[in-house]
Order: structure tokens, then sequence, then C-alpha cells
């Protein structure tokens, strides 16, 4: 357990270090969300109806622009070399860089998102529901990701492969993340969108960080 | 006491066939220098040996260890070409880092091991500003404190000084006499005691 916290602890000290590395699919969050209002219209029925589908792709979109760097820079180092061949576990090496991914990526845009859903005229019930889903599958997001991340870590400029191997995985978080928020508006029952976000919570936590090591395997081959 | 036993061992990287049946065997207290042209195979074989490449046919025994096995990575330090330290991080803390991946039985005295090639006074610097000689040295420093049995060094001299050089070597035979075993790949001269060498 000391290599997850070293590992993890290590992460967040060398991003702190290098903070456009967190700092720039941040940005990129909030400028691209407030520039809806502008491009679509400031009325407030149109934009909360369509605002949780608004905030939950543009947080996709920028946990995929961060995900290039859950491996990268300790690829190119030979950091990872030694984590490969290290007597510990690969996957819990795996599960705390991906655990510091979430810190980096998820938690900011988890602590943003009331602000930006009040821009967005979401409810309060609305933004309840909101900050729960961000806080049940961003870190599926990071997890589901790093799976991409470890098979694209030789490759130069593979952001759009990245894209392609992992959007389609994230469609079903999704699907039921913006269906909660906008049925919460609505006062609907929003159980089994919960239900299912939490499965896929804990599934990605139990197999995720297996895949990961095998395909960083495969990949440092 | 250790031995490592390479059977027939092949290595094909896509339609190349970097080398064939190549066997030896190293006994503790034993270094072994590979030589060869470039793209013969050395930091492949090296590779192999660390299990970070699989090999076409053959064997690598050590006792009852398999490659990747838990006893296997604790045995065996490897040192390849990229130094494996973080720019963002000082030379104490990526050498602590790194230390804690590898053999967990460590002296635990980084200091030491970094007034030991000459970089005492670098501590807490971030190692982003150094030199690619000073980095090189920081890698090596793990040599002064890993109490893994096997050394695989892959071009252990490059960029470094020929003081630096002459403080690795004997660091080298002082492993090598305490019954360690280490395999290096070098094309520059080097003077170690009762080095055995073979070609790719």
């Amino acid at each position: 357990m000391n290599i997850f916290v070293q590992t993890m602890t290590r992460d967040l000290k060398m991003a702190l270090r290098n903070p456009s590395s967190f700092l720039n699919p941040l940005m990129f969050f909030v400028i691209s969300i407030s520039l809806f209002p502008i491009a679509i219209s400031p009325e407030s029925q149109t934009l909360s109806s369509i605002a949780p589908g608004i905030i939950w792709v543009i947080t996709m979109l920028s946990v995929l622009l961060s995900l290039n760097s859950l491996f990268h820079y300790d690829h190119d180092s030979g950091v990872l070399e030694q984590m490969v061949i290290s007597h510990h576990s690969l996957p819990l090496i795996l599960l705390a860089k991906t655990s510091a991914h979430w810190i980096l990526s998820g938690l900011p845009i988890i602590v943003l998102s009331p602000f930006l859903g009040m821009a967005l005229f979401i409810n309060t019930e609305g933004i309840y529901i909101l900050i729960l889903t961000l806080i049940i599958a961003t870190p599926c997001l990071s997890l589901i990701g790093s799976i991409g991340a470890s098979l694209v870590v030789g490759i130069k400029n593979s952001g759009m492969l990245l894209s392609l191997l992992i959007l389609p995985l994230y469609i079903p978080i999704l699907i039921f993340a913006t269906s909660a928020v906008s049925q919460s508006q609505s006062n609907l029952p929003i159980d089994g969108q919960l239900y299912f976000l939490g499965f896929i919570l804990i599934l990605s936590l139990l197999v995720t960080p297996f895949l990961s090591a095998l395909s960083l395997k495969i990949s440092m081959e | 006491m250790s031995k490592l036993k390479i059977n027939n061992l092949s290595c094909q990287r896509g339609y190349n066939l970097l080398f064939e049946n190549l066997s030896f065997e190293l006994n503790s207290g034993e270094v072994l220098k590979i030589s060869g042209p470039n793209g013969s195979g050395k930091t492949s074989f090296m590779k192999i040996l660390a299990g970070l490449h699989s090999y076409e046919t053959g064997s690598v025994e050590y006792g009852d260890a398999k490659i990747n096995s838990e006893k296997y990575n604790l045995d065996f330090l490897y040192q390849g070409h990229l130094s494996a330290l973080s720019p963002e991080l000082s030379c104490l803390e990526n050498l602590k880092y790194i230390a804690q991946l590898g053999n967990n039985n460590h002296n635990l005295d980084f200091s030491d091991a970094l007034k030991k090639v000459g970089l005492e006074k670098f501590e807490n610097e971030l190692v982003g500003k150094l030199s690619a000689g000073q980095k090189k040295r920081i890698a090596l420093s793990l040599l002064f404190i890993t109490q893994s049995k096997v050394w695989l060094l892959d071009e252990p001299f490059s960029a470094l000084d020929s003081k630096a050089i002459k403080i690795i070597e004997t660091r080298v035979e002082d492993h090598c006499n305490s019954g360690g075993i280490c395999i290096l790949t070098t094309h520059q001269e080097c003077n170690i005691k009762n080095m055995k060498e073979i070609s790719l």
C-alpha cells in the first residue's frame, strides 16, 4: 500500500510543479462551457434543457485532453519501464497514477460544476444531481481512460487514436449521467441511472487497473 | 549462490533476427561485457533479461525464479538508456522513488549515495536543471543503495567523465566481489577486473 501512496504523492507533486499539465484541460472546460450561452441563446429555458448535456460532453473532452499526459512523461523518462519491472503490483501502481489523475482532472471539475450549472440555469435539484453524477462517474472516466492511455503510450501524436478508442466506451456514462440530471430537473425518479453509474464505477475499479497493466506490458514490448 | 543461465536465446524484432542461439552462464561474482555494433541486439537482450521484452526461443534460468516473478524482479536491477528521472522532482525525490520501485531492502542512505557520485550539493536541485552527465550520475547512484544481486547496465558510461567512469567501475567490482553478478553493454573501454566478454 506504501507504493500506492508514494506514487500518488509523486504524481501530484510533479503536476503541481508543472501546473499547465492539469490547468489547460480545466481552462478548456470553463471556456468551452461559457461559450454556449453566446453561441446558442442566453435564454434560461433553452440553456437549462441542454445544460446537462453540455457540461457532461465538455467534462469528457477535458478529461480526454488530460489523459495524454497520464503515462506519456513517465514513458519518455524511463520511469514507466521501472514501474513495469518493479516487484510491486503494477495494477496498484497504475491505480495510484489514475487516482492522481482524477484528483487533478475530475475533482476540480466537480468543484467548478455548481457555478457553471448555475450559469446555465440548471435548478438547485439539478445541480445536486449533476454534482452527484460527476462524483460517481468522473473516476470512471479516468479509470477507463487509463486503458486507452496505456495502449497508445509509445505512439507519437496519439490524441486522435486515444479519442477513437475511449470515446465509445464513455457513451453509456454520458447517456445515464445526462439523463439523471435532466430527469431530476423535471422531478422524475433517477434511481436507475444512479445505480447504473455506481455499477460502472465498481466494475471500473475492479477491472481497469488489471487491463491497463496488461495493455502497458504489450505497449512496452 | 545465485547463478544466471542463458540457453539458446533468440530474439527477433519485426523481420530482423537480432541474435540466435545465445548461450552462457554467469556465477556469483562474475561480470560480463556485451559488445557488438549498433543494432546488434544488445539493448533488446538486456530488456529480455529485465523482463521488458519477449524472446523467440531459448530460456533464461535464474534459480527457481521465473522472469517477472516477484523474486526475479527483486534480484534484478535494470538501468537502461533512459535515466528514469522526472525533471519536475529533485535528485533526492527521484532517487527515493526509484529505490522504492526496486529492491526494498535498502540502506536508505540516499545522501551518501549522491555524495559518492559527486552530487552532494545537488540533493534538492530539480533534475530538469542538471546536465546529461549529472543525470546519469544520479541514476547510477542507485548502485550504491540497491541490494539487487544481478545488475543489468545498458551503456552505463555514456555521458560520464573519466572520474565518474572510474567510480562506477570500482562499484561494479565491489558488487561482484561481494557475490553479485553484473552484465553491461558499452562501446567504451572499461577496466573492470576479471571481466568476461561476448559479442553479438
